[in-house]
């Protein structure tokens, strides 16, 4: 009961964030909707994909940019869709360029496409690489302990393991798996991918993760606006009951109500 | 000459430069991306870099994505 937590605030290189939600910009209609999701969200750090320009076609059309501004929110560019180290390597430094020299970067290798199991291999030799060459890599993984800990031993700002596969929504899949990672941790753990709806937010929060990075469980809900709202609320129940500390769990009733006094 | 742009082949101008290449392509001021022969060719740089035969160019910018 005296293991009151402290609150320590959210930073990642340097910066403190106030909102512990990461959103993706995928999936969405349209990028009105994006925008207004993002806003209602409260996040600041948002994650975008880089991809060919298409040449000729449409060149009026806004850009994400210019609806998640760069001024506005911390752009996380992902290496989705790469297969291999060199391929995610490659699409960082396009990244950085393109965001003026920016180093966050959400590295994922991926392993096969029915799963979107990330190729740790893979993975841990792009780290490698990006580390070397200045980026502040924030990686997504299993949910395998040892890996998470050798991510955060080679230099890794944030470890992320998935808590369920990428746009199932199947919630947090293995808690205890990430109890252990938190357990070890030494740099930020943030659940990414799994979360289907708020209350896997709150229990991803409740079991101590820093943050929690999601695009699907906002993007495809009903009401996407509406679900980014109640995220946001999730992430914040869930810190707050994570700081508050659980009561223990019992076999058996405990009156809430006092004895003394009845009428009888 | 020729070059590959994003995987497709393009007929080119002699001499064209990065810079050039990005205002035929209706591309100046937009937030891209360019990689050269698999190098990044930074902002400061487009105008003096010229391309040649054969080379392989990327151009990318930021989409949605999770």
């Amino acid at each position: 009961m005296s293991q009151v937590r402290n609150d320590k605030p959210f930073t990642l290189a340097g910066r403190t964030y106030q909102s512990r939600l990461l959103v993706g910009t995928g999936k969405y209609q349209d990028l009105e909707q994006t925008r207004v999701a993002i806003e209602a969200s409260g996040a600041e750090i948002v994650t975008v994909a880089v991809r060919r320009t298409n040449i000729g076609q449409t060149p009026g059309e806004p850009n994400l940019l210019d609806v998640i501004s760069p001024d506005r929110y911390t752009i996380l560019p992902n290496t989705a869709g790469c297969y291999d180290a060199a391929e995610a390597v490659r699409t960082c430094r396009l990244a950085r360029e393109l965001l003026d020299g920016h180093n966050l970067v959400k590295l994922e290798v991926l392993a096969d496409q029915k799963t979107l199991f990330p190729n740790v291999i893979e993975t841990i030799k792009a780290a490698e690489v990006l580390i070397k060459d200045g980026f502040d890599v924030m990686v997504y993984t299993s949910d395998d302990p040892i890996i998470a800990r050798q991510l955060a031993q080679m230099g890794c700002i944030a470890v992320m393991p998935l808590a369920g596969l990428i746009g199932t929504g199947l919630g947090i899949c293995n808690p205890y798996n990430l109890r252990i990672i938190l357990e070890e941790a030494t740099v930020p753990v943030l659940v990414d991918a799994g979360v289907g709806t708020a209350s896997d937010a709150t229990i991803a929060m409740e079991l101590g993760c820093e943050a929690v990075l999601m695009n699907s469980a906002i993007a495809h809900a009903q009401n996407p606006v509406m679900m980014a709202e109640a995220m946001k609320y999730a992430i914040e129940a869930g810190r707050l009951a994570y700081l508050a500390g659980r009561m223990p769990k019992k076999l058996y009733a405990s009156a809430s109500s006092p004895l003394e006094g009845m009428i009888r | 000459m020729r070059i590959q742009l994003n995987g497709e082949p393009l007929e080119l101008a002699d001499g064209q430069t990065v810079a050039g290449l990005i205002a035929q392509l209706d591309l100046v001021g937009r937030r891209v991306a360019v990689e050269l022969n698999l190098d990044i060719v930074p902002r400061s740089q487009h105008a003096s870099t010229v391309l040649a035969e054969g080379d392989r160019v990327e151009v990318v910018h930021a989409i949605g994505g999770g």
